[in-house]
């Protein structure tokens, strides 16, 4: 109805100085919104991005779910037994080829093989506890990260010496190993080899740069004196997020136990569900704070309108109408402060974007932002149902009022 | 002179609720008739404006029934007593009422686009004619504020004429002007009795304004305790 449109236009444009507030106060409320909802997000993105690049999304390793059924248990039935000794049994991930190239075949994604060791490493009469991983460099680069993470040297350099091992820079940093340098590296079984660094990765994440070291596979058999031995396929799901649903089916056709970067770090997507309900009351908290302010504004204009609704009123004009003009004027100032909302959003991370920021975990130089239109959706969509209910609901009483009070009054 | 009844009062009464009830209209009855000019007159309390307001139908009885046309208006919500108003009743207050964001123009125009029976070229056409019917064709494109008492006060008139209404009632008209503008305002309405056959209801405590109509009806305390002809001598109401 243009009537409505008219006079709600007429109140707004009349009260300028109001309406300006009233459209700052929303466009607050939204902006900050959107760069805290941008902030959480983009920082859980990045860090989960890290998380899982620096990991195969899944690990399938000879593992098992189930401790294996031992001989005795297959024998007696209602027996209870001690100091059973339990049937060792070959490590390793059984025909390891043959289920790389039945997972090749339908899995989106692709699969390497690996070999994973507990080892201590030594240089220069100082210790380190480490996971030493046997990896395939030509197929590791279509898993992983690491070949993208090498600080110093390639991948390739591992086929440049008899044993060569590349280390994470912080353990090198520990230890004071370079490049060149010959290192012990002692499995535990027993196994020790030389092997010369021929190359520093870094991941960014403290706990593998200082705790992981990749060597061939060859070499990682030698170490852990089985030949043919491959114990882990790792693999790198097209979509991250798949992973774990594919390892369920990985699972399902290996029999081994197929772990996804998602159950590996349980405790983290744990922290993050807790995050995300932080960031969702602190989103809701400012957006809650923006709408009072709205509310208060819009109500004050209505409320000092009640004489020009009581003249409406007499005139004819139906409480519906008069209602309609007041929620339209809520609106009005909720579109306007809502765009302006999102621009001063879009500025803020902008802004936010170039500071540069140090993290002792992770090494992100600027801060990391999401831009996520739903963001701006959801702040827009609560600002403006705010911004009507604070023109409705004063409107819904201002319009109940009977003329005759007001009319009364003034006279 | 006199026509048809337009608006009636039966029985009408109106008290206010409260621990001690306050009755400001009593069980009164009248009729007003086209091109009938009636004044309302008695002492401030006497229910005058109260009556008004039941007539009027910004207010409803507590008990009786107001007839516009001769039809009922007993047990109708709001919207369908402001359609009444909107199409059948002009109003005039004491205070001019204007919306003081608008023009004299688009105030007049209020009531007609509320109404939405003419176009928006008819709406205009007719809101420049009111005005210039009040003697403010020039100062159509001036808000409330940048006008004078008088003139607000016939911009409230127009206002009130927007819909063509066959009754006008008017609270005090004249009450906040001087006496050079209450009689422009008076000859006016005279004027659309006279001319244009409406019924025309003033409550005023101005004798001299009273002395004016065709008709005094005195109120006190709520009731009806004169209600006589005045004959008028020609050109007093000139």
């Amino acid at each position: 109805m243009m009537l409505v449109l008219d006079i709600a236009l007429t109140h707004v444009r009349s009260r300028l100085r109001q309406t300006l507030v009233g459209i700052m106060g929303v466009a607050t409320g939204v902006g900050f919104s959107v760069m805290m909802a941008s902030l959480m997000e983009g920082s859980q993105n990045d860090f989960v991005k890290q998380l899982v690049d620096s990991l195969p999304h899944i690990s399938v390793t000879d593992d098992r779910r189930v401790p294996p059924q031992q001989p005795a248990e297959d024998q007696y039935d209602a027996v209870a037994y001690h100091s059973l000794s339990v049937e060792t049994q070959r490590r390793g991930i059984k025909n390891p080829f043959a289920i790389m190239a039945a997972l090749e075949g339908w899995l989106p994604g692709t699969v390497a093989p690996s070999v994973q060791t507990k080892s201590i490493i030594r240089y220069a009469g100082r210790d380190l506890a480490i996971a030493v991983i046997g990896i395939d460099p030509r197929r590791e680069k279509k898993v992983s990260q690491l070949a993208t993470q090498m600080k110093i040297g390639t991948l390739d350099d591992l086929y440049k010496a008899s044993n060569a091992i590349i280390l994470g820079d912080g353990m090198a940093a520990k230890l004071g190993i370079r490049i060149g340098n010959n290192v012990t590296v002692t499995a535990t079984g027993g196994q020790a080899i030389r092997a010369q660094v021929v190359g520093l990765f870094h991941a960014g994440i403290k706990s593998v740069d200082e705790s992981q070291a990749y060597v061939l596979v060859k070499t990682a058999q030698i170490l852990s004196a089985q030949t043919g031995l491959i114990n882990e396929l790792r693999i790198r799901a097209n979509d991250a997020m798949s992973a774990r649903e594919l390892a369920s089916l990985v699972e399902a056709q290996t029999g081994y136990r197929a772990t996804s970067w998602q159950e590996a770090h349980e405790d983290l997507m744990a922290a993050f569900q807790i995050r995300n309900v932080i960031m969702l009351m602190v989103v809701g908290a400012i957006l809650l704070v923006a709408s009072f302010g709205t509310y208060n504004i819009i109500s004050t204009i209505t409320h000092e309108k009640t004489r020009d609704i009581a003249i409406l009123k007499s005139l004819g004009f139906r409480e519906e109408t008069v209602r309609r003009i007041f929620v339209l004027e809520g609106m009005m100032i909720g579109i306007a402060g809502v765009l302006l909302g999102w621009v001063f959003g879009y500025l803020l991370c902008r802004g936010l974007g170039l500071v540069e920021f140090k993290s002792g975990f992770t090494d992100a130089t600027r801060l990391p932002l999401l831009y996520a239109p739903q963001h701006y959706a959801i702040a827009g969509g609560v600002a403006l149902f705010a911004s009507m209910l604070a023109g409705y609901l004063p409107a819904r009483k201002a319009a109940s009022v009977h003329p005759v009070e007001i009319i009364r009054g003034a006279s | 002179m006199k026509g048809a009844p337009v608006l009636e009062a039966r029985h009408a009464s109106r008290i206010l609720p409260g621990e001690v009830p306050v009755t400001l209209v009593n069980d009164i009855s009248l009729t007003i008739h086209l091109g009938e000019f009636v004044s309302i007159v008695g002492p401030s309390g006497s229910g005058k404006s109260s009556l008004m307001y039941l007539l009027g139908l910004l207010d409803v009885p507590t008990s009786g029934d107001i007839l516009v046309d001769g039809a009922s208006t007993k047990g109708f919500n709001h919207d369908r007593l402001a359609a009444l108003r909107l199409s059948h009743l002009g109003f005039v207050f004491q205070f001019h009422f204007l919306l003081p964001e608008f023009t004299a123009r688009d105030n007049v125009l209020l009531p007609m686009r509320a109404l939405g029976t003419l176009s928006d070229a008819e709406q205009k056409d007719r809101a420049n004619e009111l005005l210039a019917q009040v003697g403010l064709k020039d100062h159509a494109h001036k808000r409330p504020d940048q006008l004078s008492g008088g003139q607000r006060q016939r911009v409230a008139i127009a206002r009130a004429l927007a819909n063509d209404p066959q009754v006008i009632l008017a609270d005090e008209p004249t009450g906040n002007l001087d006496t050079a503008s209450s009689a422009q305002v008076l000859t006016m309405l005279r004027h659309l009795v006279d001319e244009h056959g409406k019924a025309l209801v003033i409550v005023t405590h101005d004798m001299a304004l009273a002395a004016q109509a065709d008709r005094r009806v005195t109120l006190i305390d709520g009731q009806i305790v004169s209600d006589e002809a005045i004959v008028q001598e020609a050109g007093v109401a000139g």
